[in-house]
């Protein structure tokens, strides 16, 4: 299905694990470092560099873009790294998230409090899927190089739901389908 | 003896970390190809087409397969027949500066653990210098990611160990791995030697071409089966194909160890060999 930002609570609703997405319109990029600044500035109650409420923040660290490039390779980072700063960011309002791997089970919690929704992108699909990416410029951090936060504008960017609000983990039921007795 | 000017090193280096990062090896390309004839899961098969196309759009446009360009690992072999004019970790890491700043590659190796400064050009790279007979000098490079070095794990069994055991505990690397390190997987593993050693065959043993031991190749082949039963599948979306590979280096050891470690690569498996 189609999905268009900003993420509201009444998208996320028909959101189910397993779902394939074409998410279109702006996400952030924000992964290890950018997450750790952004939650010691919540924990002093000072203002965020960026409007959490209903958006996405996508885990990547691009690669440099070559002339005429919007962006070079981007593809998702492992998302447990982000599980201790992403309950704080969920609370702010922060609606989907996009990374690889599974979450904890305080961030699971967290997603089906805050009716939000996380997404897998491929990892180690950074070339094609920096082909749904249309526009990008950094809006926060620039120091951080790879790791500052962008402003990006996709379209059609492919990901697949792994939690949805209602407490459905799509690694668990597709993994379970497929184990089989070890020898 | 053999001259070789490090400044042939440099530029094979520069070529090498380029093309590593933006072709897909060839085997590792039929091996994503007969996976998807294999695949029983559909989410799954799908993975396995996008990360070919992926491999095809890379190849093309000359960028990277991974945005995690990853850091430099370089296992050298020098013939003792061979003298280096200039230094030979210096001639390397320049190469990498090189490679990585023409190449548009993501720099990601930061300066000290801590204050984690980037260098700025991808370098130091991470070497390792083998003394072996002849006249050649061989660079083997692998680009590793963080997302499965993360993953990568050792452990000191008792010499008392079985097969059984050491299965054991390379699914279990793998299951905690999960979706987490871009499977399917290619799994290298060290036995034997030391701690550290063993942690070094693991990563050497990525490299390994087909050996003539038997034995070793049926335990790979057991491991690479049962790996395949944990479910986790392409992406860890579920599926028959968890991993693509296992090969396993083995050293002599002391009578009261058994150290076993686990280096997992993702399904890009990026190297490139050089011959000078």
């Amino acid at each position: 299905m189609k999905l268009e930002n900003p993420l509201t609570e009444k998208k996320v609703k028909k959101l189910r694990a397993g779902d394939k997405v074409e998410l279109s319109g702006y996400i952030y990029t924000a992964r290890d470092q950018a997450h750790k600044k952004l939650n010691d500035l919540i924990k002093k109650n000072k203002k965020l560099p960026i409007d959490l409420k209903d958006a996405v923040i996508y885990y990547t660290g691009p690669a440099p873009s070559r002339e005429g490039q919007v962006i070079g390779s981007c593809g998702p980072t492992t998302s447990y790294r982000m599980d201790e700063y992403t309950p704080a960011l969920l609370e702010q309002g922060l609606r989907g998230m996009i990374g690889k791997g599974p979450r904890s089970e305080v961030v699971k919690k967290a997603i089906k409090k805050n009716k939000a929704v996380y997404f897998a992108a491929v990892g180690g699909a950074a070339a094609l899927l920096s082909k749904s990416i249309m526009e990008s410029k950094i809006v926060a951090y620039p120091e951080l190089q790879t790791e500052a936060i962008r402003l990006l504008k996709v379209k059609n960017f492919p990901v697949v739901v792994i939690n949805d609000i209602y407490g459905q983990d799509l690694y668990e039921i597709g993994q379970n389908k497929y184990k089989e007795e070890l020898g | 003896m053999r001259r070789v000017d490090s400044e042939i090193i440099t530029k094979e280096i520069t070529d090498a970390v380029q093309t590593a990062n933006f072709s897909l090896n060839k085997d590792m390309y039929n091996r994503l190809e007969q996976a998807v004839k294999k695949e029983e899961s559909r989410l799954g098969k799908n993975v396995l087409k996008e990360l070919i196309e992926n491999a095809k759009i890379a190849e093309k446009e000359k960028i990277p397969i991974c945005q995690d360009t990853g850091i430099v690992v370089v296992f050298v072999e020098i013939g003792n027949e061979v003298y280096i004019e200039g230094s030979l970790e210096e001639a390397i890491n320049y190469g990498v500066k090189i490679g990585y700043n023409e190449g548009y590659l993501r720099k990601s190796v930061v300066e000290t653990p801590f204050r984690r400064e980037n260098t700025d050009d991808n370098t130091p790279a991470v070497i390792y210098i083998e003394d072996v007979p002849g006249d050649k000098l061989k660079l083997n490079v692998l680009i590793k990611g963080a997302g499965s070095e993360n993953m990568s794990k050792i452990r000191m069994f008792n010499p008392t160990a079985d097969k059984k055991d050491i299965q054991k505990f390379i699914i279990d690397v793998v299951k905690n791995a999960g979706a987490n390190a871009c499977p399917p997987y290619i799994l290298g593993v060290g036995i034997g030697g030391t701690f550290e050693k063993a942690a070094y065959l693991s990563k050497k043993a990525l490299l390994k071409k087909e050996s003539k031991d038997e034995k070793i190749n049926q335990f790979e082949e057991e491991i690479l089966r049962e790996v395949n039963k944990t479910g986790i599948g392409p992406a860890g979306l579920g599926g028959k194909v968890t991993a693509l590979d296992v090969k396993i280096l083995t050293y002599p050891c002391h009578i009261a160890s058994l150290p076993v470690a686990v280096n997992i690569n993702c399904h890009a498996s990026r190297h490139f060999s050089i011959e000078i």
